[in-house]
């Protein structure tokens, strides 16, 4: 186990280093200078030349890259072009928000998926396992933001159940939260039907083993089988799909900020591509792209933690 | 015990079978329906017709008018048109490089390969709407730059398909026995082992495609796809969601068309899975 850690460690960090050179080397080779779109086209010489000397376009690309990522990894993330803000300011509070919804998305896909699928599975082929499948083979197929704006239709529009404007913390967590959960519905819900789906799926296969013969013929229930034997082996496939699941959540929820209109981490990024601001655009999709790797990471110790024969390989 | 028995007796009728039928059906349809738009159009798409504006849906206009007076059919027959044509090109990129780079890593394997493999883990370390952004962000809008972004954004997970099927087949005995009689390892990468791994491609061509109508979509609806101009059913959603409660059939069939064609091709992909016996 030791040796496959460390060398998994290794992978992660080397993963983490080639997306910053990406991300970075993405934005250092873009056409055009960002000061003319930052500064305006009526800038004089002088302040294109203090602008550049401010935030160390003039010095080398590996230079640059060299400082930025050292600063980064001690939470530095430079300094805004657009506002006079450093990035760190500007990205914690929205990235707070983002971070709520996607918590919320991801308990709601725990808690939709688990009963589904294991009600499906127990009942092969009877109406709710039928209706579950049709149900969820619609569902996948429906992109988060069309999800979005149906939910608001439905919930906002017509049913009146929520207000389509955002509820900041301040306002009380509940109120926050009971704002929070439509967005994260469209987040979650697709993602939902493919966990469902997986689940059904591995309790099926699992089912279909000569161990759980052996368990029926001791005399376990069909439920006491299911308890005791097969779902521990098969949550193994839909623990490291959750794990990785992280990344389409956080994704997800850059696409369904803007259906809701909610300033976290999502909206800043739009609207700061639109400004060609690129510190902060960087930092962005490097910490969300650091959030999946991670994540990845997990699913991957968790596989490992939770079956031990793969060690074997 | 009455259980394990079910399993078996009901195993015989597959589910794969209707799955593959109404799939194929499905995306008939709605490649008639496209292939009709790539003809004629009820209405000129970008028309403004002010007798006409809020219409709602009637037999002279079939999906009803948006708030300029623009007709929602024919505009939905364009976008449906732009969006497939782009989805296409995007799998066609993403598929014929991937397919290139996961045969020759999995075929040769090496230091190459691992070096290949570890950029490909990189990339899918962003999501990938997260990643067509910023490569838009970099391009700027526009149909090409699109296809462009979304199929450097395929290739990887092309790659690791195609190499995991080679790597599967590369040491089976009618491999070596073609090696043994000289055939060229090129010969033997597209003759030999290509034509073995052709399910596995379909399905993961199916997801290609769904991934890619879905990335367009949301791009265009982000406002950073193709520019306004162009015919975008994403546009149409943006576009509709500030009249969502007064004129709702404005959102409702462009998702519709989006929602069904992604629906048809995830079937089929479903059904060519489940005839060969491979976990989704």
């Amino acid at each position: 186990m030791g040796k496959a850690l460390l060398k998994r460690a290794g992978l992660l960090v080397g993963t983490l280093l080639l997306v910053s050179v990406l991300a970075f080397a993405a934005f250092s080779v873009i056409p055009g200078d960002p000061t003319t779109s930052v500064l305006g086209a009526e800038a004089t010489r002088e302040e294109i030349a203090a602008f550049r000397a401010q935030h160390g376009l003039d010095l080398p690309v590996w230079q640059r890259y060299w400082s930025w990522l050292a600063a980064f990894v001690t939470g530095d993330f430079g300094r805004s072009f657009k506002f006079d803000m450093s990035v760190s300011e500007l990205v914690a509070t929205r990235a707070q928000v983002t971070l709520v919804m996607a918590a919320l998305s991801f308990a709601l896909i725990v808690a939709i998926s688990l009963p589904l699928g294991l009600i499906s599975a127990r009942r092969r082929g009877g109406v709710v396992d039928r209706l579950v499948t049709v149900l969820t083979q619609v569902t996948m197929s429906v992109p988060n933001f069309i999800m979005g704006i149906g939910l608001m239709f439905l919930f906002a529009l017509v049913l009146k159940w929520f207000r389509p404007e955002y509820v900041p913390l301040e306002d009380g967590l509940g109120a926050h939260l009971r704002f929070m959960v439509f967005p994260a519905l469209a987040v979650a819900l697709p993602k939902s039907a493919m966990t469902v789906k997986l689940l059904r799926g591995s309790i099926l296969g699992e089912l279909g083993q000569d161990y759980i013969r052996t368990a029926y013929s001791k005399g376990n229930s069909q439920s006491s089988a299911l308890r005791r034997h097969v779902l521990r082996n098969a949550m193994i496939p839909v623990v490291t799909f959750l794990a990785m699941a992280v990344g389409d959540i956080m994704a997800g929820s850059i696409v369904v900020e803007q259906v809701f209109t909610i300033p976290g981490l999502g909206r800043l990024l739009i609207t700061e591509i639109g400004n060609r601001d690129y510190p902060v655009v960087q930092a962005i999709v490097v910490l969300l792209a650091a959030v999946v790797v991670g994540c990845n990471f997990l699913a991957d110790l968790l596989y490992r933690v939770m079956d031990p024969r793969i060690d074997g390989k | 015990m009455v259980f394990a028995r079910q399993q078996n007796s009901s195993m015989p009728k597959k589910p794969g079978s209707w799955y593959l039928t109404i799939g194929t059906v499905l995306t008939a349809l709605m490649l008639l329906y496209i292939a009709v738009g790539f003809f004629w159009t009820p209405y000129v798409p970008s028309a403004m017709s002010a007798a006409d504006r809020e219409a709602k849906p009637s037999l002279r206009h079939l999906f009803g008018c948006d708030s300029m007076g623009r007709d929602v059919f024919s505009r939905t027959l364009e976008g449906a048109g732009s969006t497939l044509s782009i989805a296409l090109a995007v799998l066609a990129a993403g598929a014929v490089c991937g397919l290139a780079v996961g045969a020759l890593c999995g075929y040769y394997g090496g230091p190459v390969d691992a070096l290949v493999m570890r950029l490909c883990d990189a990339i899918a370390a962003f999501p990938s709407v997260l990643l067509a952004l910023v490569v838009l962000a970099v391009t700027g809008p526009g149909k090409y730059n699109v296809i462009g972004a979304l199929g450097v954004l395929f290739v990887p997970s092309f790659a690791r398909l195609v190499r995991g099927e080679f790597l599967k087949y590369r040491d089976r005995d009618f491999v070596r026995s073609a090696r043994l009689m000289g055939v060229s390892g090129l010969r033997i990468i597209f003759v030999h082992i290509l034509p073995n791994t052709w399910p596995v491609l379909l399905s993961g061509l199916t997801i290609g495609f769904n991934n890619a109508v879905l990335a367009e979509a949301s791009m265009s609806y982000l406002g950073v796809g193709v520019t306004p101009t162009e015919p975008s059913l994403g546009y149409m959603l943006k576009d509709a969601q500030g009249y969502l409660f007064t004129l709702p059939w404005c959102a409702i069939f462009p998702a519709a068309v989006v929602i069904l064609l992604i629906l048809g091709v995830g079937l089929v992909g479903e059904g060519v899975r489940e005839r060969i016996g491979v976990a989704s």
